[in-house]
């Protein structure tokens, strides 16, 4: 569904007011990776590393500088009238419902401008009424919806021609616990269902971990992962954490087998690999124990260990 | 081709629907653009009835290419004026939206954004026309009505190749509004006068390489029976809709283009 190869993005900026140098931002610099159809797959790295560059070079917005993408067989930015009559895209930061009009007259457009015949339209809309429970502001012009109302709108004008493959950068940008629920929901009802295939940007964890089955991760323009979650977890997770509380604060331990991570009054955190049993009674001969817990570490943890660099 | 001209009415059609809804403010909108164009008209006069001529033209032929000149701008004004607001949806990255739907870009960046209150403006050059018509006693011959029906789309063709050209320069860069203002309404007020008062260099700029020549001096003077004072050749007088048509396909291939240089911004 996508194939993508060496795809590299350059853009030149100038910096300075008066003498206006060069400079050259690397946003994208030679990945490649392979989507199949019917994947849900996430997209994940801090900010600034290139997942929005990435998406654009993929729906057409932007020209690569170098490399190749192939989406639905198609060259994105030579075929890109041709490539978006089958692909949605929505990205958290824009809006492209028509701000003054009422929500249901920018499907009434949108219907339009991708030519879906009228039974088509009003099946499917049904349909997004009942999942995203849209008829309470159907008929409220979009500048006066709430962030999470507009999400769920952008999300239905994203879908209502019924596209093969969907974009999403940030699409729970915002949301409060109950809508980005929802959202998932629908997502995964998409996939599921309907075989969509579906690739999103998020810094929301909670997001990867309920929907994605494989995960890319980017970093400052280069890939760092590509894989399952499970993989990333045996990968970077085999450490886990020794909390241990102590009778009274006293300096880091200095135990083999596991260094101290954090300390907190009487509290210390120690990360280990291996069993537990062994570190344990050596933290009892070292100290006076007062209570003790074995922590794994979530996804939180584990991606914050690949942005900061480790193995 | 009837597909996108529905379509087009129907995405003007939605804003003008919501434009209307504050309808005072419409109104208003409305009658402040028809008095401006209203004291032009009159600066336009007073004008006129201090210069009893330009070179070869009597002030009413100026007055009636300066009318068909102003109607041609206004109508361009009307259908692509919002186009000068253009440099902030690149600058902002709102273009990518108009990218990733199954439509032409320029097609999307035009039916958005539309003003109906422009159409204000279009009332000085009817008021002038109207004016210079009485004024002239012209004879009119079936070949003088084609003339005028023609030469006012064909005018808004060019002005509008113009101003999609100008329009191209934002995504290069994100300050190049003032250049594209030189273009588009310097382009408006060059046109309303007969050329042949221009210097030469100048001449042949607006004849050839910015082809405002056709929207107004060579139709206007096949609609008024006059020789060439530059004696160019006959056929340069039925020649505006051709012009359109290249003037159009030029923009549109430098339009394609510069679309490939667009760099969104950063989200
Ligand atoms: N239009 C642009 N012009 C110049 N530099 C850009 C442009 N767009 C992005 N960049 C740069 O490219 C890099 C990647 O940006 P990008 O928007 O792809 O990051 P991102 O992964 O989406 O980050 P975030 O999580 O913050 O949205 C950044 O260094 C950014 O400054
Ligand atoms: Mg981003």
């Amino acid at each position: 569904m996508i194939e993508v190869e060496h795809l590299t993005k350059e853009f030149v900026v100038r910096r300075g007011r008066l003498r206006r140098e060069r400079h050259v931002v690397e946003a994208v610099r030679d990945i490649s990776f392979h989507v199949e159809r019917g994947e849900l797959l996430g997209y994940l790295g801090p900010n600034g590393a290139g997942k929005s560059t990435t998406i654009k070079m993929l729906t057409g917005i932007l020209v690569p500088s170098g490399g190749r993408v192939t989406v639905a067989g198609l060259d994105p930015s030579k075929r890109r009238v041709e490539l978006a009559k089958r692909i949605g895209a929505m990205f958290g930061q824009r809006v492209q419902l028509w701000w003054d009009l009422p929500l249901i007259d920018s499907f009434e457009l949108l219907r339009h401008i991708y030519r879906v015949p009228a039974d088509r339209y009003r099946t499917s809309l049904q349909r997004f009424r009942t999942v995203l429970d849209l008829d309470p502001f159907l008929h409220t012009p979009v500048r006066q919806l709430s962030l999470g109302q507009r999400i769920r709108g952008e999300l239905t004008a994203a879908m209502l021609h019924e596209p093969e493959l969907l974009f999403l950068d940030e699409p729970t940008i915002g949301l409060d616990v109950v809508a980005k629920q929802r959202v998932r929901d629908f997502l995964v009802e998409i996939n599921r269902e309907r075989g969509v295939t579906v690739l999103l940007t998020t810094h929301d964890l909670g997001d990867i971990e309920r929907l994605c089955e494989r995960l890319l991760v980017i970093d400052r323009g280069s890939l760092i992962w590509d894989g399952r979650i499970g993989e990333l977890k045996e990968r970077y997770g085999r450490d886990r954490l020794l909390i241990v509380d102590l009778e009274r604060p006293v300096p880091p331990l200095e135990v083999a087998g596991a260094v101290v991570e954090r300390v907190d009054g009487p509290r210390q955190w120690l990360r280990f690999r291996g069993p537990a049993a062994d570190l344990t009674a050596r933290v009892a001969a070292a100290t006076r124990l007062v209570d003790l817990q074995i922590a794994e570490p979530d996804i939180e943890e584990i991606v914050r260990r690949i942005y900061a660099g480790e193995r | 081709m009837v597909e996108p001209v529905l379509l087009w009415r129907r995405l003007v059609g939605a804003q003008v629907r919501s434009q209307l809804q504050y309808r005072t403010s419409f109104l208003l909108d409305l009658f402040g653009s028809f008095l401006i164009s209203f004291i032009d008209f009159l600066a336009v006069l007073v004008i006129f009835h201090n210069v009893p001529q330009l070179g070869v033209w009597s002030v009413r032929e100026v007055a009636l290419l300066y009318a068909l000149s102003s109607i041609s701008f206004a109508l361009t004004d009307l259908l692509i004026g919002h186009l000068d607001q253009f440099p902030q949806k690149i600058r902002d990255g709102n273009f990518d939206i108009l990218l990733v739907r199954p439509r032409g870009s320029l097609f999307q960046v035009v039916a958005s954004d539309f003003q109906l209150r422009r159409l204000g403006k279009a009332m000085q050059g009817v008021l002038v026309l109207v004016y210079a018509l009485a004024a002239l006693h012209l004879h009119w011959t079936v070949g003088r009505v084609a003339m005028l029906v023609v030469m006012i789309p064909a005018g808004v063709v060019i002005f509008a190749s113009v101003w999609v050209i100008g329009a191209c320069l934002a995504f290069w860069t994100t300050d190049g509004g003032e250049f594209t203002n030189a273009f588009t309404y310097g382009g408006n007020f060059m046109a309303q006068y007969p050329i042949d008062v221009y210097a030469s260099w100048l001449r042949r700029f607006l004849c050839y390489l910015v082809p405002l020549g056709f929207v107004c001096y060579f139709p206007a003077l096949y609609l008024l029976g006059k020789h060439d004072p530059l004696g160019l050749p006959r056929f340069l007088q039925f020649a505006s809709p051709v012009v359109a048509v290249i003037a159009a396909a030029v923009a549109g291939t430098i339009w394609r283009g510069a679309v490939r240089h667009y760099r969104s911004a950063g989200g």
